[in-house]
């Protein structure tokens, strides 16, 4: 029989029953457009993570206490990762030629104040070269300074959103606020910067990393920020921050220094992982939709046993049966993975629209591997049930009641 | 062109084996009208199915045009099925979803023909019979002789060198059923050898060949 012609009784068995097709393609179409959206997810939050590190400034390491392994194995040492403090902070600047500056950083979250508003937020103490290593620019009034730093003067920068929560429309330079226990002077407003790597700059608050201390009582850095003076001299920076530390660490390496390129990459990681469990799981559901499809496939074997029976007496041979039912389920998950692709496609372009935070993008190789995917679901669910078909015996068959 | 010698048939049904057909000898040249009759239970249609090599017996020699059908892989027989044979059913076994001229076609989807090839035939099929009006109408819009005169349109359109018929008349009132029989009747004119299963003695007598079957064995008319 030919193509053609197989084809066309695909069509009609499809059709004669439409409620029952349909159920079964939903299977398929769920599974696909879960897929399709799971990856453009992934991908999504994977390209939105790229922008935003290659934002964060070029030429900068991150110095972490704790040694993070790269082997993966559980760390063993005898004595505890020892703290990074702000005199690390100024040994590395002082140690190395290559580097242009060296920031300590402590966050925390505190209660400010301002009159009868209060708000819980994020505050960041860091030290006058932050603004600069970052590419951060005021709106209005300046930045911490040296001075700031040294004298522990109780002052602070604020962003864009903490101002307005807690200050409204009033002028926020000279305004006294309360930030935990102490008054801090508002000296600058940042220029609207928006989220970077989970933290909304806007929502912010900087003092010097002297009150920070204080503020949180502790002299334990969140870590250290590097500005490197140039590219090429990153491997040199990063060698002179080792041996420093390590000499001050009493000869251990409890600490890590990661450049930017580094981080990227083990988000990257990450994120590929997370896309992968979840195209995973979305497939999960594309598997159900194949057994679905296996289901609906015997159940038409059995009410066609006849059809089949009278087929073979005419001249079928038991290929001619096999793939008129392997090409019926394979149509059947086809019909399915394209109006996955389309759905999956539409949901991938919708959501951004209605769900700002989470970015998509709409993945090519997603759709091409759920086609595939679901035509092979196709082939590989309709195989059982169209052997069973093609081994039918005509004579039993056409007895079938 | 049919010539069977001592065949036999044994179902297993569990531990027991059932001897449908116990060494049936029998000869049927082309253009024969031959009746086979017998008691239901007596394997007349288990005959008719090997005959007809959809069924294999166990064991004895089948020589169809002289081809030893035992000798033939599955695909073998289907093709001999489709080229040589058209099987008439007691229950038609139309294709409901299918329009008649769709089930008439049925058997040239499975012979490599064109479009236009297979169209031409069905209408010329149609009209030998005396359908062409029903053409696009499907089983259940058709009253029973109506149906089984497209079931034979269908086993006529591939030209086959014999029709097996298998109680062609049983689903059918007397008049319909004499009409049916005429029509075997007017092909075996046309020179198409016909076997026709049945147990009405009044359609028996009207047929030269009749053969009779008893549990297994020919009891008359047989070689």
């Amino acid at each position: 029989m030919d193509v053609i012609e197989i084809l066309r009784v695909s069509k009609d068995s499809i059709l004669s029953n439409r409620t029952r097709t349909f159920l079964t393609v939903l299977g398929v179409v769920i599974g696909v457009t879960a897929v399709i959206l799971m990856v453009s997810i992934g991908e999504g939050a994977r390209r939105y993570i790229k922008n935003e590190f290659t934002g964060l400034g070029s030429n900068i390491l991150v110095v972490v206490p704790g040694k993070t392994s790269k082997e993966g194995g559980l760390h063993m040492g005898t004595s505890a990762v020892r703290k990074l403090v702000y005199d690390d902070a100024k040994l590395i600047k002082r140690r190395s030629r290559y580097i242009q500056s060296s920031i300590p950083i402590i966050v925390g979250t505190s209660l400010i104040k301002y009159g009868a508003r209060s708000r819980y937020t994020y505050v960041e103490g860091v030290s006058e070269d932050f603004f600069d290593a970052r590419n951060l620019t005021v709106d209005s009034g300046r930045f911490l300074t040296a001075t700031d730093v040294n004298l522990k003067r109780h002052v602070c920068v604020l962003g864009r959103t903490v101002k307005k929560d807690i200050l409204g429309d009033i002028n926020p330079l000279g305004a006294l606020v309360t930030i935990g226990e102490s008054k801090y002077r508002v000296v600058g407003l940042m220029a609207p910067k928006g989220v970077t790597l989970g933290f909304d700059i806007d929502d912010l608050v900087f003092i010097p990393i002297t009150a920070a201390m204080d503020l949180f009582d502790t002299d334990s850095l969140f870590n250290i920020t590097v500005k490197v003076r140039s590219e090429q001299e990153i491997p040199a920076a990063k060698k002179d921050i080792k041996e420093t530390l390590i000499k001050r660490h009493a000869g251990e390496e409890d600490f890590t220094i990661m450049s930017q390129d580094e981080m990227l990459l083990v988000m990257e990681k990450i994120l590929k992982i997370m896309t992968a469990v979840l195209a995973g799981i979305a497939s999960i559901s594309l598997l159900v939709g194949g057994i679905g499809i296996m289901n609906i496939m015997l159940v038409s074997v059995k009410e066609r046993t006849r059809e089949i029976g009278l087929r073979k007496a005419v001249g079928a041979k038991n290929k001619d049966i096999l793939f008129q039912f392997l090409i019926e389920s394979i149509a059947l998950s086809l019909v399915g993975g394209i109006l996955g692709i389309i759905l999956g496609t539409a949901f991938t372009l919708i959501i951004p629209v209605f769900i700002t935070f989470l970015p998509t993008q709409l993945s090519v190789w997603a759709i091409f591997l759920a086609f595939f995917f679901s035509a092979s679901v196709g082939v590989f669910f309709g195989v059982y049930p169209a052997r069973k078909a093609a081994g039918l015996d005509p004579i039993i068959s056409l007895r079938y009641e | 062109m049919i010539s069977l010698r001592d065949i036999k048939k044994k179902y297993l049904l569990g531990e027991v084996s059932l001897e449908v057909l116990k060494g049936i000898d029998l000869d049927i040249k082309k253009g024969d009208f031959v009746a086979i009759m017998g008691p239901s239970g007596s394997g007349k249609s288990t005959l008719l199915n090997i005959i007809g090599c959809l069924d294999r017996q166990t064991s004895g020699t089948y020589q169809f045009e002289g081809i030893d059908i035992s000798s033939k892989a599955d695909n073998d027989l289907a093709e001999i099925r489709n080229k040589k044979i058209g099987f008439v059913f007691q229950t038609f076994n139309l294709l409901p979803r299918f329009s008649a001229f769709k089930n008439v076609e049925l058997p040239l989807l499975y012979g490599n023909m064109s479009v236009a090839e297979r169209k031409m035939r069905v209408i010329e099929m149609l009209s030998k019979t005396g359908m062409s009006h029903r053409a696009e109408h499907h089983p259940n819009e058709l009253s029973g002789g109506e149906q089984q005169r497209i079931a034979i349109t269908r086993a006529l359109v591939m030209n086959p060198s014999v029709v097996l018929a298998d109680e062609p008349t049983g689903n059918l009132d007397s008049r319909s059923g004499a009409e049916i029989i005429n029509i075997f009747k007017e092909l075996n004119k046309e020179g198409v050898t016909i076997i026709l299963v049945t147990h009405e003695m009044a359609i028996a007598q009207e047929i030269k060949n009749v053969i009779t079957i008893k549990d297994g064995v020919c009891t008359s008319g047989c070689y």
